[in-house]
């Protein structure tokens, strides 16, 4: 019974965290439409900046909360300027450029935070009333968590208060409800949207301030906090303050028995916890129901057949890419292996994101079940493996397709983030099935396959051979249908379409094709690891899919092999790699909404 | 027996009774203008009679079935072709293709992978674009049309399904008053010749009265008046309706 109460606290305790951040980030979507990733960066910081300030303060309870609001508001002026350089400028671009524009952002802000604050895991002393317990029967609970369960609800009830009792908050719900009355009363915009933007950075800053004394500011924060958050948010439907805090309770007190009846696998309860409340209600627990009859049509070129001198270029590429083994050394060799599997995952994400219409944010995960597949089953044989391995990655697509097809826009690019969270969570946890952070090694072709020539003419089979069979099907009835859906939902129904099953389908191809692209590269480097499921690896889909532009039919052949290769060159010149990849994907978001070889406009 | 009976269908929007106890028949062949001011209920009312939005209370019987609970898909299975009052057509195809979309989803050829669908139906496509006054235009991207064309490239698409019902909201806004009694009278040919019923809207009260069998007046929701052109141009609550207008 104590254990159980315990147990309640702590969940009531991580609820409270959770809401701080994801309070932020829901009143900054509800007014700017923005779903910032950066958000976890300002967490990061509130972290850093809380303990560079903490640590030279007394540390009594009084200083300890100066020090934390000033923390807070030193992120909140941090917020406020990256709002004033980059998020104004992106407040009509579409939702997925927002989101990989502020992924940029995460990157430039973990690379200059070690610069600054080194690679090692900040502390704080804990002085007696830090480490202070309750007694709760026979269990011991911590005092300071006791606070934290307290503050939840406070801020809770003062941004209440700011949205109902002051002129500010008034202007912010008629802005979360109806963006285009605001700008119509002539009310200031800009200066409402950079208010919001300090508000919402302040609460990231506070809450990772507030965490310190439970654990420690480290370069790893930012994307364990921003994925929870984002799951809060949607959970409780977006842009609603007392939907966080509901969600925030679910969550946490879910996790935490959660923790005790499965110890290995709590994010997949939180998944759960998800999938049940978005199957249930898509638009979240107390989200607004967006329901239109509205057509949404959008200008853009017709698709065309590739042009003679296209195909010329092709086939002299193609030519090339058997010759290679002729003329290539083992490194460049490898290099080419790799843009071949760059190749199918990207036009694998890019069969659902273009044509289909889901814009995926966790398409790593299809490559790394893939890749993990093959892993497991090549102590069996390899052939078992490449055939096995995208199979098992289309049934799972399949499955959790179930839910992704029922959503869209952010809600969709989250759930997907969401999934390829969970099944990175599994690979590192799972430690007896898959080594854990340690992989598996000794991944190897064998028999007549093992020679390098004879398997990189395999996986150019495999991989180009995928990546042309996904375009076929995208010019076959199937996929002109999947566009129709995509294009004009209404009428596509009119006509006769089931929307939802070409989605499903198109979904189950794309992660089979995906995890073909994971089993292939699992052989081509002899082993794997957690990261192939990384948030890093599908942002590098979406960005060899962006590059080559969404609208064409070879962008991400073009965009996959120009990625691989200025990835390659980069690494050999810095070590500030994602500082570098920040700033580029930032400047490519602001100076080519629609990708280098797209060229029609998508709004 | 009717092609086609609305029985008393009512739909509220929380507070907004849309659509307020509506009955009607349709029959084969038989061109039926459905008109009232703006906000009156007419598109509601086409939306509950394809299967868009389901009626609160009330029924849609097709040929005897009732039809009111099944979507869209399923009615245009039963041979419900509907226009929508925002031109609805897929962006990102020419114009013929998006006319033989509508042939390979009429056909069931859709779950097919491998062979291209562009070489599908050109023929059929090409007859009807000719049908409606496109045929030169076959080659052009649906997003780049005026209005007017999208309407006329609208009403091939639905005809490519071979209607028995043919639900037509606002057919011709948009398009200059000569093209539009023009393509009305083509949609009454064709009623006529293939035995299609036809509902439709329509603010352009000279191709109402031009083309409409009969009429139904809707205001607020509610019927008001049913009629000839003749009987609703006398009509003392139409008139009070339109006031100035017709
Ligand atoms: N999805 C919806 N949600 C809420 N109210 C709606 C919705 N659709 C229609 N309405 C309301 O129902 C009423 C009837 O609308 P409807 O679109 O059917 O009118 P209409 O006769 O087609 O008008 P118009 O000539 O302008 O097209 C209007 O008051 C409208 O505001
Ligand atoms: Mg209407």
């Amino acid at each position: 019974m104590d254990f159980l109460v315990v147990q309640l606290l702590t969940g009531l305790a991580s609820a409270s965290s959770l809401f701080l951040i994801a309070a932020g980030l829901t009143v900054i979507f509800g007014v700017t439409r923005v779903v910032n990733f950066s958000h976890g960066s300002l967490f990061m910081l509130g972290a850093y900046i809380g303990w560079t300030i903490l640590i030279r303060l007394p540390r009594d309870p009084l200083w300890f909360a100066a020090g934390v609001l000033g923390a807070a508001l030193a992120v909140g002026a941090l917020g406020a300027a990256l709002e004033a350089v980059l998020l104004r400028r992106l407040y009509r671009a579409p939702e997925l450029f927002q989101l990989l524009a502020t992924f940029g952002v995460l990157l430039i802000v973990q690379d200059l935070t070690l610069l600054i604050w080194g690679a090692d895991d900040l502390t704080l002393p804990r002085p007696p009333w830090l480490r202070a317990f309750v007694r709760v029967g026979a269990e011991r609970f911590p005092l300071y968590d006791l606070i934290l369960i307290a503050i939840g609800p406070m801020v809770l009830g003062l941004l209440w208060l700011l949205l109902r009792r002051t002129r500010f908050g008034i202007l912010l719900r008629a802005a979360t409800e109806n963006r285009q009355m605001v700008a119509a009363l002539g009310v200031n915009q800009k200066a409402l949207f950079s208010a919001v933007f300090t508000l919402g950075s302040a609460l990231a800053g506070l809450g990772g301030a507030l965490a310190l004394p439970d654990a420690s500011a480290n370069l790893q924060i930012d994307l364990g906090v921003i994925v929870e958050a984002f799951v809060v948010v949607v959970v409780g439907g977006m842009g609603s303050l007392p939907g966080a805090y509901l969600a925030a309770l679910l969550i946490g007190v879910s996790q935490s028995f959660g923790i005790v009846l499965f110890p290995r696998i709590t994010l997949v309860l939180v998944f759960a916890v998800m999938a049940v409340v978005l199957a249930l209600r898509p638009q979240g627990l107390l989200g607004s129901e967006a329901t239109s009859t509205a057509e949404t049509t959008r200008a853009s070129r017709p698709v065309r057949p590739a042009s003679r001198a296209a195909r010329l270029a092709g086939g002299l590429a193609l030519c090339l890419a058997l010759a290679a083994p002729l003329l290539l050394g083992p490194y460049p060799l490898s290099v080419a292996t790799e843009a071949m599997i760059a190749v199918l995952f990207a036009a694998s994400l890019h069969f659902t994101m273009g044509p289909g219409g889901m814009p995926s944010f966790g398409h790593a995960a299809w490559f790394g079940i893939g890749a993990y597949a093959a892993a497991l089953l090549a102590r069996q044989t390899m052939g078992m493996g490449l055939v096995l391995a995208p199979l098992f990655a289309g049934t799972v697509a399949a499955g959790f397709g179930w839910f992704v097809v029922r959503l869209s826009g952010v809600y969709l690019a989250m759930l997907t983030l969401a999934f390829a969270q969970i099944v990175w969570a599994a690979a590192s946890q799972l430690v007896d099935l898959t080594g854990g952070d340690n992989g598996i090694l000794g991944v190897r072709a064998t028999g007549w396959v093992a020679a390098p020539s004879v398997f990189y003419w395999l996986a150019l089979a495999l991989c180009l051979g995928g990546a042309m069979a996904l375009r076929r099907v995208l010019f076959a009835p199937f996929g002109y249908a999947l566009r129709a859906a995509r294009d004009a939902p209404l009428r596509a129904e009119a006509i006769g379409l089931d929307a939802q099953a070409l989605r499903l389908v198109a979904f189950t191809i794309s992660g089979a094709t995906a995890g073909l692209a994971g089993s292939v590269f699992a052989y081509a480097k002899g082993s794997v690891f957690p990261t192939y499921i990384g948030i890093g690896k599908s942002v590098d889909a979406l960005l060899m899919v962006l590059l080559g532009g969404v609208e064409t039919m070879a962008g991400p052949v073009v965009g996959a092999i120009a990625y691989t290769g200025l990835f390659d060159a980069l690494l050999l010149i810095t070590d500030l790699w994602r500082l570098v990849l920040g700033m580029a994907i930032v400047a490519l978001v602001l100076a080519f909404p629609d990708g280098i070889a797209g060229r029609a406009g998508r709004r | 027996m009717s092609l086609l009976v609305a029985e008393r269908l009512e739909k509220s929007f929380g507070e907004t009774r849309a659509v307020a106890g509506v009955s009607f028949s349709l029959d084969a062949g038989e061109m039926l203008a459905l008109i009232g001011p703006n906000g009156a209920g007419k598109s509601t009312c086409f939306n509950m009679l394809n299967g868009q939005l389901h009626p609160d209370s009330g029924r849609v019987l097709l040929a005897g079935r009732d039809i009111s609970r099944l979507s869209p898909r399923h009615m245009s299975r039963l041979g419900v072709g509907r226009s929508f009052q925002l031109a609805a057509t897929f962006t990102s195809m020419t114009v013929r293709e998006n006319v033989q979309m509508a042939l390979i989803a009429q056909s069931g050829e859709v779950w097919r992978f491998v062979r291209p669908a562009r070489a599908l139906h050109v023929a059929e496509a090409d007859a009807l674009l000719a049908l409606v006054g496109m045929a030169d235009q076959a080659e052009r991207a649906a997003s780049v049309l005026a209005y007017g064309d999208l309407k006329r490239l609208e009403l091939a698409m639905a005809l490519a399904g071979t209607p028995r019902l043919l639900l037509m909201d606002e057919p011709t806004a948009g398009m200059a008053p000569v093209d539009r009694t023009a393509l009305m009278a083509l949609v009454r040919r064709i009623a006529r010749a293939r035995g299609v019923a036809v509902l439709f809207t329509e603010h352009d009260m000279d191709a109402v009265f031009s083309t409409a069998d009969r009429i139904l007046v809707l205001d607020q929701g509610h019927l008001i008046a049913e009629g000839d052109a003749a009987a609703i141009r006398a009509d003392p609550r139409v008139r009070a309706v339109y006031l100035g207008e017709a």
